[in-house]
């Protein structure tokens, strides 16, 4: 009976029952491997409490050294509004050679320096403040130089207003930060970090889990049940999504609550896309560990193709819009900068359709084409 | 003693040989890092080269056309939209067709001509708060030489005090030239890491680790023979990446090779002990791989590569403190780009050392007492 049984296309309920049964066996697996767990639940939470508070590009406090070679009363006030200023740390100094010392042991990050001749030539209406910055760190730098320029414009504004001096340029550029008034640089870094999480979880883990069956043979112990490639392929891609599903509502959670990340689009959007994301990180584990088999190559693999991409070339940190064509070109091909670009949106700037409908398209295709490939490499290497 | 060499150096020789010996190996373990110094040399900066932008211009005026094209003068924008209301400027930001909008109002020419302040409004999107802020910078700088222009054009006088800045070491202030450096640290790590922990957990679960506890080897000098290899291979690496800054890059080497090769290595060794460290208490080659991956997202992240340590909460610094790569990264800008010497270098120096002076040993006395 069972040989007659196998030569008809089998049923759809006995494949369902071969995947349910396959999904409770691996199932069984994640939850007695304690380091299966770790990865899902424990690593999330840890990595998002820590980046969270860790990772931001908000400078404040900065070391500074202010150096005051004129004794008159403007140059003391001015001193006195970068010692005032909540962006700035001043230390107070009277000699230049003293602040390039400080400068040179990185106990500093710039130096103000106000010339012996500023008062008369203030009075002349051309002094000059010069600021110097460490450059090593080129982003803070550059923060730093436009912070001090603003303590200088708010120190003559306020001349100004008192009728000291002419007023400053005749145009006044007025700065509005749209989806972040705050400019809180959590607010795109903690979004950035949900896509970091779910690669991690959706990629490595299945690639490992995966890679360590084919080096111990118990996959092809597999193809040789009843079992086809596709409902083997359908119950590892189960158990590991609803895995990632758990992290990724931790992550959501931290996000709202521990960071304020605002979520102006629905949850309902958040959910579907990250979704989308899971599968592609989860198919594309699934293919890698399929061709790869070793679990040293298969998960050096993996941190190449997904989880280093998504922390450089997705556009979590660093902006895609300035690097050359080719490499731009690079991070299109990989899914991690969509999910990016719909994280950012869907928190930040709320249910922006001609942006997630594109961006999931996109998505879905990768999704659907690594899994067909995923299946038909798992086929091949049965004959 | 020199017993005790030969063997420390037949066990390198026989760890570089499985190490090199197969086509794959000799590719997982050199191209990679090339590839992504190159990439993220390109990648990881902070500067804006095309920053496409929209216009609300409702005064139409020679003042305001004389604005508009200093900015798409500048080479850095570009613009994609000339919109006619302001209402059009949210559709136009949050499909992320333009990173900016530039708002100038209709009676901007008439203000500036009353003397009186004239003001452009500047609409960036937030959804990247920092490379907004860096747009919103450069049009900052734009709109300055535009009023110095006007000023001088209209006889009036400057404005009394001018800033003039400089920066040390990196005059341009490129992103560049501080990431390139800090990946000497960075992508060395990963792999002799990596390398360190895998070797040992490959030999235990094919239990050829047994074999080599049979032999006259001492566990110590089974540990110098694994650490030996992943140092070379570290330093080549290393010196695989300076290369790519110098001839690829060609950011300028302002230090000496002997002091950034002399921090490397304490650093390699620090990296080295932490991955023995690993090795000791894994017992497959899964859970080490893991273990490694799970070590060097904090120390990658929290290491000052891509954001500053110095915002981090303070108690986070302290973390960090126990971070090789936190020290590398300092090391390798400022010899790179600084030229600092080794004097000056102590801060970094020493704690490197402490870290693989805590954790070789334990490291050895774990293996010792696995074998009991």
């Amino acid at each position: 009976m069972p040989r007659h049984a196998l030569q008809f296309p089998p049923s759809f309920a006995a494949s369902g029952r071969r995947v349910w049964s396959l999904v409770r066996k691996e199932a069984r697996q994640i939850v007695r491997d304690p380091s299966s767990i770790a990865i899902g639940v424990v690593l999330p939470v840890i990595l998002i409490l820590l980046f969270g508070y860790g990772l931001s590009l908000d400078v404040k406090d900065v070391p500074v050294a202010v150096v005051l070679e004129d004794p008159s009363p403007d140059a003391t006030e001015l001193a006195a509004g970068f010692c005032l200023s909540p962006y700035f740390q001043a230390q107070l100094l009277t000699s230049m050679p003293q602040a390039k010392e400080l400068m040179l042991d990185r106990r500093v990050d710039g130096i103000v320096r106000i010339r012996p001749d500023f008062a008369r030539q203030l009075s002349l209406g051309q002094a000059e403040v010069q600021v110097l910055v460490h450059g090593t760190d080129a982003n803070r730098a550059r923060i730093i130089q436009g912070y001090a320029q603003e303590a200088v414009g708010q120190w003559t504004a306020r001349r100004a207003a008192e009728g000291k001096d002419a007023a400053g340029g005749p145009v006044t550029v007025q700065q509005r930060l749209w989806f972040n008034d705050a400019n809180d640089s959590s607010y795109f870094l903690v979004p950035g970090l949900i896509v970091l999480i779910m690669t991690l979880i959706g990629s490595l883990l299945t690639t490992l889990v995966m890679a360590r069956e084919w080096e111990r043979g118990t996959l092809e112990a597999l193809f040789v049940t009843p079992v086809r490639a596709g409902e083997i392929l359908l119950s590892k891609t189960i158990p590991y999504f609803a895995l990632g599903l758990v992290g990724l509502t931790l992550c959501v959670l931290a996000s709202s609550f521990l960071f304020h990340v605002p979520l102006r689009g629905s949850l309902g959007v958040l959910a579907g896309v990250s979704m989308l994301y899971l599968l592609v990180a989860v198919a594309m584990g699934l293919l890698i560990s399929s061709v790869l088999k070793s679990q040293f190559e298969a998960s050096m693999m993996t941190m190449l193709v997904t989880f280093m991409p998504a922390t450089m070339l997705s556009g979590f940190l660093f902006d895609l819009r300035s690097v050359p064509a080719p490499v731009r070109l690079i991070a299109h091909a990989l899914p991690a900068r969509y999910f990016v670009t719909l994280l950012q949106t869907v928190f930040l700037a709320g249910d922006v359709w001609s942006v997630i409908v594109p961006n999931s398209a996109v998505l879905a295709g990768m999704a659907a084409a690594l899994l067909l490939v995923t299946r038909a490499t798992m086929r091949k290497r049965l004959v | 003693m020199l017993a005790s060499m030969l063997r420390i150096l037949a066990l390198t020789r026989k760890e570089l040989l499985a190490l090199l010996k197969d086509p794959r190996g000799r590719f997982t373990l050199f191209i990679p890092p090339i590839v992504q110094c190159l990439l993220y040399g390109y990648v990881a900066s902070y500067d804006l080269n095309d920053v496409p932008y929209a216009v609300v211009d409702q005064d139409h005026s020679a003042a305001s056309c004389e604005l508009l094209a200093r900015l798409d003068g500048s080479g850095v924008f570009h613009r994609v939209a000339s919109l006619d209301r302001a209402a059009d400027v949210k559709s136009v930001i949050d499909q992320q067709r333009a990173l900016l909008a530039i708002q100038i109002g209709q009676d901007f020419q008439r203000q500036l001509l009353a003397g009186g302040p004239a003001d452009v409004q500047v609409i960036a999107d937030g959804r990247n708060s920092n490379t907004a802020g860096v747009a919103m910078g450069y049009v900052g700088t734009i709109v300055e030489g535009f009023n110095a222009q006007w000023q001088a054009d209209h006889g009036l006088p400057g404005p009394p005090i001018r800033v003039t800045t400089r920066a040390w070491y990196n005059p341009n202030l490129e992103t560049r030239w501080s990431m390139i450096p800090s990946l000497i640290g960075t992508l060395t790590m990963m792999q002799t890491l990596l390398l360190t922990a895998m070797s040992v957990a490959r030999e235990r679960e094919q239990g050829t680790f047994d074999q080599l506890l049979v032999t006259p080897f001492r566990p110590a000098e089974i540990m110098a023979g694994k650490a030996l290899p992943s140092m070379l291979v570290g330093t080549v690496q290393a010196t695989t990446i300076l290369l790519v800054a110098q001839l690829w890059f060609r950011i300028p080497f302002a230090g000496s090779l002997a002091t950034l090769y002399a921090g490397l290595a304490l650093f390699l060794l620090a990296a080295i002990g932490i991955g023995l460290l690993v090795s000791s208490l894994v017992a497959t080659m899964q859970q080490a791989m893991l273990f490694t991956f799970v070590i060097m997202m904090p120390f990658t992240l929290l290491s000052g590569l891509a954001t500053p340590i110095s915002n981090m909460p303070q108690a986070l610094q302290y973390l960090t403190l126990v971070n090789p790569l936190r020290y590398a990264i300092d090391i390798s800008q400022r010899v790179y780009l600084e030229g600092t010497g080794l004097g000056r270098l102590l801060p970094d120096l020493w704690p490197l050392a402490v870290i693989a002076a805590v954790t070789l040993p334990v490291a050895a006395w774990m293996f010792r007492h696995r074998l009991e």
